[in-house]
């Protein structure tokens, strides 16, 4: 008996299992969305991975081109995926989010968080005594329209609510809030000057405009105006921004392990802190949509509003809401 | 991973290979994605103002009305922005674009995508999309290894083809036989004249037994008395029974 006769009929004999490979694939399919018929169908894909496992062995040596093989190695990585893949609890996931990884993930980027917010206040300070200097380089952080109308005695926050409804305001600013807070994240790529740079100019911007009003007598009203939503904002673009400096830094010093694999790490760890802050944000748009431009609200309610909000967040962030039993 | 390939390690000792989705694979999905969405959001976006409207009009209103942000505006640019964010995670790793152009996203270890990854893979789009039409995606998918954008690179995923119904064997006979008693007949029948007489009979006779437990159709009843001729053309009747 020839060599070749012996693996066609080898060949032969294991394409007698097309169906037994269709019906391991299907099964592989139906676990792997999460719907097992019952504890033998889910052992019975134990048996099916091994036999596959089996067959694409013998495939890959006597037929290494045929549909065969590639179906086999298709259902042999569906079972694969479907076998290693960790069970699915959202629910529990959800609570160990927020009272495990989210406060080890804070702990693990404090220092980060201290020197990005002591770059942002720095920031402010110097924006503050720049323009408090020179009043006339103002015109580098606010629109013409804005400063003309705070040389008229007047804020750009007042009547916002006549030019437009608290909803459309809400969403256009945590909108645009998210926007800045992700990108001041993404930009930690570039070994986290990009990050720097953002959360810099964020801080200037807020410290000039606070000197330019203060200069025409505003700054309490702007300070009504901020106190109620910008607490949290502001701690949210100081927790977005370190979480890009920790990609960069990840970039700059990866440690035992390679770049790639700092940076998917830092960024990984980053994405449950950032889905948070990106709720915050929600949050702090509604304030500033509902709260913050409408005159009703006196400056006790905006500042027990701002401190709740921001207390809230802490607990979120330290993990006091979900504590341990 | 070697080439276009991703491979595995396993615990039964055969790696597992996963075909890595190119820069066409991917755009074709991202496409057909695009197209998928721009249709869903100008669709609602034109039916909610010709709802609103009581009329076949697209104007918007004079002034900012929250009905007309709430029911027109706002979920076309829902649909649109969080259209990946959401799906990804809802369809295990896939889009509609995705499963259109058989691709999915795994680890590197080939498995299912957690939310966070998904997550970190979609946020990085903003730098991925830059400056225009995922110019810096569509550069990285060309210039690296593993065909990976930042996003991809920062979540620790990348996409590979499942080809499962695209290949599926040709249909063949349904029988109980199986490849591996066909692989112990024909590793015995290559060894025969080597083995000693008594060896080979005795094997050749537990073969045949096996099959017989088993109930496959290609396994004979010889009489105890058959001879080494006769248990040779059994084990190879055994071996091509397929043929026959």
């Amino acid at each position: 008996m020839s060599d070749a006769s012996r693996e066609q009929a080898l060949r032969l004999a294991m394409m007698r299992r097309a169906n037994a490979w269709r019906a391991a694939a299907a099964r592989a399919q139906r676990l792997g969305a999460g719907r097992a018929v019952d504890l033998a169908d889910a052992m019975q894909a134990v048996d099916d991975y091994r036999n596959l496992a089996h067959d694409l062995s013998a495939a890959r040596r006597l037929m290494p081109t045929s549909r065969a093989r590639e179906y086999l190695e298709s259902a042999y990585s569906m079972a694969h995926a479907t076998l290693h893949r960790s069970a699915s609890h959202p629910l529990a996931a959800l609570r160990t989010l927020f009272r495990d990884e989210i406060p080890r993930t804070v702990y693990g980027m404090r220092w980060q968080i201290l020197w990005v917010t002591v770059l942002f206040v720095s920031a402010a300070v110097a924006g503050y005594a720049l323009i408090a200097a020179h009043p006339d380089v103002i015109g580098l952080f606010a629109s013409p329209d804005m400063i003309a109308r705070v040389e008229r005695g007047e804020l750009w926050t007042e009547g916002l609510l006549n030019i437009a409804p608290s909803s459309v305001l809400s969403a256009r600013i945590f909108t645009n809030n998210i926007v800045v807070s992700l990108t001041s994240f993404c930009v930690g790529i570039l070994f986290g000057l990009g990050t720097f740079y953002m959360v810099g100019l964020n801080g200037l911007m807020l410290g000039a405009v606070f000197a330019f009003t203060a200069q025409h007598g505003l700054a309490g009203r702007l300070f009504q105006f901020v106190v109620a939503h910008g607490c949290v904002e502001i701690s949210v673009l100081c927790l977005s921004g370190a979480a890009g400096a920790a990609v960069g830094e990840a970039l700059i010093r990866p440690g035992e392990s390679s770049r790639a694999q700092a940076f998917q790490a830092a960024s990984l760890k980053a994405a449950k802190l950032l889905a948070l802050c990106v709720a915050l944000l929600v949050g702090c748009g509604l304030i500033e949509g509902y709260v913050s431009p409408n005159p009703d609200f006196p400056l006790w309610t905006r500042i027990v509003v701002g401190l709740g909000y921001w207390t809230l967040m802490l607990a979120l962030l330290r993990g006091w809401l979900f504590a341990r039993t | 991973m070697t080439g276009g390939e991703l491979i595995i390690d396993s615990a039964t000792g055969v790696d597992v290979r996963l075909r890595v989705a190119g820069p066409g694979g991917r755009a074709y999905a991202f496409l057909i994605d695009w197209h998928i969405r721009v249709i869903l959001a100008v669709g609602w976006y034109a039916a909610a103002a010709m709802i609103y409207n009581g009329r076949f009009s697209l104007r918007t209103p004079d002034g900012m009305d929250s009905s007309w942000l709430g029911a027109v505006v706002a979920p076309p640019i829902c649909i649109y922005l969080l259209y990946h964010v959401v799906l990804e995670p809802l369809m295990r790793g896939r889009s509609p674009g995705k499963r259109f152009a058989r691709i999915r996203i795994v680890t590197r270890s080939g498995g299912r995508a957690p939310g966070a990854a998904l997550l970190v893979r979609n946020i990085f789009r903003l730098i991925d999309s830059l400056p225009l039409f995922y110019t810096i995606g569509f550069v990285m998918t060309l210039i690296t290894q593993r065909r990976q954008r930042i996003g991809d690179y920062a979540a620790g995923t990348l996409l590979v083809y499942e080809t499962l119904a695209a290949t599926d064997p040709a249909a063949v006979d349904d029988t109980t036989a199986s490849s591996e008693a066909a692989e112990i007949a024909s590793e015995l029948l290559q060894r025969w004249e080597r083995l000693r007489p008594q060896a080979r009979r005795e094997l050749a006779w537990q073969l045949l037994a096996r099959q017989r437990r088993s109930g496959a159709p290609t396994a004979e009843v010889l009489p105890a008395s058959a001879d080494d001729g006769a248990l040779r053309v059994a084990v190879e009747h055994l071996l091509h029974g397929a043929r026959s």
